[in-house]
């Protein structure tokens, strides 16, 4: 009856072996940030839903009854909630996501657990906020009567293709910042200059009418794609694809997606094992 | 490569030795490594632990001790597979549950509740088990009625007793426990003795780090001596406590000296090898109670590994105190040992009449080449025996003795003498 004897191998990056255990201490860490997020509010979680209505509602009236930005494009608010919430959903990952290992030292020096516990909590935690957001944007949605479509079956795609691209990158900058600590203020410039890189506060309908080139451009990155695919698929806006002109130019953003979250996996594997040590 | 390790074997270390490169300078922006791409960082480093073996088996309390900085904490950390060895091979069997602090993941904005079940998953339950045994550890730690307040409004006391009856309740096969034991008042103290004896009745293998050497004695079957990183004894905690003692209080030149005779004496013996020592009487033969007058004698079994001549056997015997109370050489006494070929076995025997105090005594036996030459195998405290009587341990030796009283000479009788 003696339990086999296993070889002590370091601390895991990825948590091989131990799939269940990864989980369940992801998911107790992300529900441990969740209920922190809100303590002491006499609303407590009533503030997640409440607080993106209200916020959304200014940028609504503001960007389309004030300014009244993005005239001539259907459902204008709306498409730009939708990709205002999704990329802040990537900044959040992202952002901390940066500091998220170091924030954790007191965690990674005591115990050995699968070192991808830690981002992987941030993203849950921004997941569920997506979630969240994704709810209240739908009452925007059906208020400013947007006509249903099919094509709302196809939204997890994007929005999971963002969570994959988000906590790819997320690793990636995590184990760096470990040992070199101006990741994050080097981030920080990149996800304001991200923001105004991608068609948020514009509609790529206006960058086309500027330069078909530039708007290509414009799209080849992978956070303005998938935000386009998802007002697509929201409000039939125009799709990558056609902005593009082409299918297989689709496949550039794709491979910077794949490509940087495999570097951000495989970057994470061999830094986060000795993060303990370096913290 | 190695393979795993016998069944009764808990904890497996193999030649382990682990690095730090702490840098010299700083060089931790990414400008730096721009502008010097090809300055590699300049790096010290520090030899944490050197080719340390030992083996604990199941159901054993094993203390590792050592001064600060002698690599007890990292060779913990890499047993918990919190640091990864450079070198060598870790064999653990059984749940693992590492105690490097009370209160791993405690948030102090979370209620105690929140608080039990993260620490409890931090430590290796999973949610469900924590929920589960969530109700005994409120009850263990005496706090259900302050079950819903944030810990930040905990004392301190009460954080620890909270934390202690986590780990109490992550009922791992295996602990490593780094001197989490330290903290607290004497009552919660007490409390960790008791749960650790428990452990140690229900068969538990647990790993102790301390510096407290009392502690040491009281708990650990075995202990492991580190000293910068290499291991300098293994053995009866007894004997590793005053080893560590030795060290501590050594001059730096004396230190260098202990640690080498250490090392030989834990070495694997290659000319002799001790196999057995034990205390015997003429009554009784092999005994571990002595009685007072008696025609007693320590022995040793031993096993030539490669031949020998004349080795000179010395038994010695410490009493509590680690005093030294009696040596007996072969050497001194003229007796010669004769020569031995490889593989030879023989029993060594030496008889005295038993005038010890009452008391518990150790025996150690060292072998030696003849003439002050060089130490063939040396095993310390190997065998304790009792010396019943009453009159426990007020002195030394109860040598033979007779009274005799007679009238004092006169001041005449003095004067008549002249």
């Amino acid at each position: 009856m003696s339990a086999d004897a296993y070889r002590v191998q370091g601390p895991s990056a990825l948590g091989a072996g131990d799939r269940r255990r990864l989980w369940n201490l992801t998911r107790t860490l992300a529900a441990t940030d969740w209920k922190v997020r809100f303590y002491g509010s006499t609303l407590g979680y009533v503030w997640s839903l409440l607080r993106p209505l209200m916020l959304f509602g200014i940028v609504y009236f503001v960007f389309s009854e004030v300014l009244k930005a993005g005239a001539g494009i259907d459902h204008y608010g709306v498409i730009l909630l939708l990709a205002m919430i999704l990329y802040f959903f990537f900044s959040e990952v992202t952002g901390a996501g940066v500091t998220s290992m170091v924030d954790r030292e007191s965690l990674l020096r005591k115990v050995g657990f699968p070192r991808a516990v830690v981002p992987l909590s941030v993203a849950l935690v921004a997941a569920m906020n997506l979630a969240l957001n994704l709810v209240v944007l739908a009452i925007f949605v059906l208020a400013s009567g947007v006509e249903p479509r099919w094509t709302w079956l196809l939204l997890p795609i994007p929005f999971l293709l963002m969570l994959v691209f988000a906590t790819g990158v997320a690793m990636l900058l995590s184990a760096l910042y470990v040992r070199y600590r101006d990741v994050r203020p080097i981030w920080e410039v990149i996800l304001q200059a991200l923001f105004y890189a991608t068609p948020i506060l514009y509609p790529i309908e206006a960058v086309v009418a500027q330069s078909q080139t530039l708007a290509k451009i414009a799209l080849l990155n992978p956070i303005a794609t998938l935000v386009q695919e998802s007002r697509h698929l929201l409000t039939g806006a125009p799709s990558p694809a056609v902005v593009l002109e082409s299918d297989a130019l689709l496949l550039v953003p794709l491979a910077i997606l794949v490509g940087a979250t495999w570097l951000g996996v495989r970057v994470f594997e061999r830094m986060a094992p000795l993060a303990a040590e370096e913290l | 490569m190695s393979s795993p390790p016998a069944d009764d074997i808990a904890v497996q270390a193999e030649h382990v030795s682990k690095t730090f490169r702490l840098p010299r300078e700083q060089v931790s922006t990414l400008k730096e490594r721009v502008l010097h791409p090809t300055r590699g960082q300049r790096t010290e480093a520090l030899l944490a632990l050197q080719d340390v073996s030992f083996e604990v088996a199941r159901g054993e309390v094993f203390g590792i001790v050592g001064r600060n900085g002698s690599g007890k904490s990292t060779l913990m950390k890499c047993l918990a597979g919190i640091y990864r060895a450079d070198a060598g091979e870790m064999w653990l069997r059984g749940r693992m549950a590492p105690f490097i602090e009370l209160g791993v993941g405690f948030n102090p904005d979370l209620t105690a509740h929140d608080n039990v079940l993260i620490n409890a998953v931090m430590l290796g339950l999973t949610p469900d088990q924590a929920r589960e045994r969530y109700g005994s550890i409120m009850d263990f730690a005496e706090l259900h009625e302050f079950a819903e307040l944030k810990l930040k409004n905990y004392s301190s006391g009460m954080q620890v007793r909270l934390a202690f009856s986590v780990m109490v309740h992550v009922d791992a096969e295996l602990l490593l426990i780094d001197e989490v034991l330290a903290v607290g008042d004497a009552a919660f103290q007490q409390k960790c003795y008791d749960v650790l004896d428990r452990a140690r009745s229900e068969g538990k293998t647990i790993l102790l780090v301390t510096h407290d050497m009392e502690q040491v004695q009281r708990f650990c079957d075995r202990a492991l001596l580190l000293d910068r990183g290499r291991v300098v004894a293994v053995g009866h905690s007894r004997s590793v406590a005053r080893q560590y003692t030795q060290l501590n209080f050594a001059a730096p030149d004396e230190r260098e000296s202990l640690v080498r005779a250490a090392a030989l004496a834990a070495r694997n013996d290659d000319v002799v090898v001790i196999i057995d020592a034990w205390a015997q009487s003429e009554a009784a033969g092999r005994t571990t109670v002595l009685e007072p007058a008696e025609a007693s004698g320590m022995a040793t079994r031993v096993r030539f590994v490669s031949p020998a001549a004349d080795p000179v056997f010395v038994f010695s015997i410490t009493d509590e105190h680690q005093r030294r109370i009696m040596s007996m050489s072969t050497e001194r006494q003229g007796f010669s040992t004769g020569s031995h070929a490889a593989d030879d076995e023989v029993d060594v025997a030496v008889g005295f009449v038993n005038h010890l105090s009452p008391g518990r005594y150790w025996l150690s036996v060292h072998v030696s080449e003849p003439a002050g030459g060089e130490l063939l195998a040396f095993r310390e405290d190997v065998y304790s025996f009792l010396v019943s009587g009453t009159g426990w341990g007020s002195v030394a030796v109860d040598l033979p003795h007779g009274f005799l009283l007679t009238p004092a000479p006169t001041m005449n009788e003095v004067a008549g003498e002249r």
